[in-house]
């Protein structure tokens, strides 16, 4: 600390600007560093790769687009775009509507409620391989839990982990046990609105629905809207599940666009090919991003501004 | 839902909504409850499942219709799923990487969080948009580099990469996370003790950080959660050496310890083992994590 102050009274500079600003680039230069050397400098290195063929043995080879060109040519890729594809496009929505309605339940006010929340919670911070594990149980064809409930209720076993039509929709399944996640995101918004909005409007004749649609959803948008870049940019980069508990199969059903990613570069050690992947899927989340921020975000509301153009 | 009791407002609107307002709760009463505990055994069902299975026995495990409380229950799974393989050392491994990414990331995260909270310098806020720009970017495009880098400086293999980032800001959700909570703390504190010339560095260290216990313990929390989940750092820089494994990587490939007879009733004692630190911490620290969420989901 003395040292610091040392430093600080060497340099001195003249103004209180000056001192401030060498103040706080002192204080931030452990960012600064870390931003450098292991975020801006592996991604620059990631863009350089990507015209080489290298596997970490021999020198790297220059190949210009020859990587660019095989991603055409290359269905595995096509595969894992279309998987991670229709994870997304199920889990982020049905979770967000999923987790939106529990929240608005968990609102409900009595005092057992905290026990609830609690409960449902509970499941979304599981770790990673503990769930994989687990799921990878409950999903058993023969002693698994869901086929034994389903069959309890009389229909037939279903071969979740080993047929490729329903490997997926197992995973969908095992990622909307997490909502709770989702949920205590909604429930802190949801407990900022001002009870004397809804008694106005239900003195005006509001039922619930009304009041859900004039008064809930547009002052919770902005928290829909972020849980929905999180949801989207999250479901993209999908890898334990798919590594733990299918390895991709069957017959790459689940093969997840970062698990194709983590295989070509850290399996097979094609690693030109792997940084583009690897940006590929930065241009399409980016992509993605921009998208919803231009499309979507007119339709969020904000209390201060009122509605964005 | 307010019972408003008997009014005549002589507004027919209003009226006739307290009335269905009335009639409305009991029917809206008994639905919330149905959802509220129909809902919360499917969401208790595979916890519960993993608790039952890890105490049954070898071949209990595969009996259809399944046994719910298993009789006699198998605590000795517990300890045999622990030794058969050391989940001892694993814990030891995971323990040194969590304590030191603790003291690294609070230590940097607060120093970068207070700086854009409380020190106007130019530039700042360009640089704090920065900041969450990294939230925001694929983990996996730095992946494939930083595994080459470490591999050329040799830190593949030992803890190092799964350490040293700590140290350098701790990631942009605990900066964000500082820099609120800083900015909510009164600025007079800082003016006050400028006036009786306590430098900088001193009113950081002195005043500002230790008011700031809730929300360091939120990144503590946060902190270990991380560490004890993280799968892929582990699986990319400490596959080689058993002997190095957390018990992320243990629980992982404990699975493939049984030659030929898997041991689902040891797989789950072995996954309960995980878990619970998890909902222990959370259940510790209930108060601050969820508030943390919060102010991140809403701020965000």
């Amino acid at each position: 600390m003395s040292v610091a102050t040392g430093l600080l009274g060497r340099l001195r500079p003249k103004t209180r600007r000056g001192r401030n600003a060498l103040l706080g680039y002192l204080f931030i230069s452990p960012f600064i560093l870390g931003f450098l050397f292991f975020f801006l400098g592996p991604a620059l290195t990631a863009l350089w790769l990507m015209f080489y063929d290298w596997n970490m043995i021999r020198e790297p080879l220059f190949v210009g687009l020859g990587n660019f060109t095989k991603l055409f040519r290359d269905p595995l890729f096509k595969q894992s775009l279309k998987v991670t594809a229709y994870y997304s496009l199920v889990s982020v929505p049905v979770g967000m509507v999923m987790s939106f309605l529990l929240a608005l339940l968990m609102n409900y006010k009595t005092r057992a409620i905290a026990f609830f929340r609690t409960l449902y919670y509970i499941p979304s911070i599981v770790p990673a391989v503990a769930n994989a594990v687990l799921w990878s149980f409950i999903f058993n064809t023969e002693f698994g839990l869901l086929n034994a409930v389903l069959r309890g209720i009389g229909l037939s076993k279903i071969k979740w982990l080993q047929d490729p039509e329903w490997a997926m929709p197992a995973l969908i399944i095992m990622s909307l046990w997490g909502i709770g996640g989702g949920m205590v995101i909604y429930l802190a918004g949801l407990q900022g609105i001002p009870e004397p909005l809804y008694e106005a409007a239900e003195i005006d004749g509001a039922g619930r629905l009304a009041k859900l649609r004039h008064i809930t959803i547009p002052l919770m948008s902005p928290v829909i809207f972020y849980n929905l870049i999180m949801g989207i940019i999250g479901s993209f980069q999908v890898f334990t599940a798919g590594f733990l508990i299918t390895s991709g199969g069957p017959q790459n059903s689940t093969l997840f666009y970062v698990l194709y990613t983590y295989r070509t570069g850290i399996q097979y050690f094609d690693m030109g090919y792997a940084s583009v992947l690897a940006w590929v899927l930065f241009l399409i989340i980016l992509a993605f991003t921009i998208f919803v921020f231009r499309y979507v975000g007119g339709m969020v509301y904000y209390e201060d501004v009122g509605e964005r153009a | 839902m307010s019972a408003l009791g008997r009014t005549q407002t002589g507004r027919p609107n209003a009226d006739r909504a307290v009335a269905r307002g009335i009639r409305d709760d009991k029917v809206w009463t008994v639905f919330v409850w149905i959802m509220l505990v129909g809902g919360g055994i499917v969401m208790a069902l595979p916890l519960l499942w993993l608790l039952t299975s890890s105490l049954k026995t070898e071949l209990g495990v595969f009996r259809y219709p399944p046994q719910w409380i298993p009789n006699p229950p198998q605590f000795q799974n517990y300890v045999e799923a622990w030794t058969k393989k050391p989940f001892g050392t694993y814990l030891w491994n995971t323990f040194v990487i969590l304590m030191i990414n603790e003291v690294g990331i609070i230590f940097s995260a607060s120093l970068v969080g207070y700086a854009f909270a409380r020190i106007d310098f130019p530039g700042r806020d360009l640089l704090f948009s920065v900041v969450l720009a990294t939230m925001m970017l694929p983990g996996v495009v730095t992946l494939i580099p930083r595994f080459v880098i470490y591999s050329r400086i040799g830190w593949v293999n030992t803890i190092l990469p799964l350490t040293v980032p700590s140290f350098f800001g701790g990631g942009a959700f605990n900066i964000f996370l500082l820099r609120q909570f800083f900015r909510s703390l009164p600025a007079e504190l800082a003016d006050a003790a400028r006036v009786d010339g306590a430098s900088e560095i001193g009113i950081f260290w002195r005043i500002m950080m230790p008011l700031t216990k809730p929300a360091l313990a939120t990144v503590a929390v946060f902190t270990f959660i991380g560490v004890w989940n993280d799968y892929m750092g582990p699986l990319l820089y400490l596959s080689k050496d058993v002997k190095k494994y957390t018990v992320a990587l243990g629980l992982a490939t404990f699975r493939n310890a049984f030659a030929g007879r898997t041991r689902w009733d040891l797989i789950m004692a072995a996954s309960t083992m995980m878990v619970a630190p998890v909902v222990l911490i959370f259940f510790l620290a209930q108060k601050n994590f969820v508030q943390g969420i919060a102010v991140s989901g809403l701020k965000g």
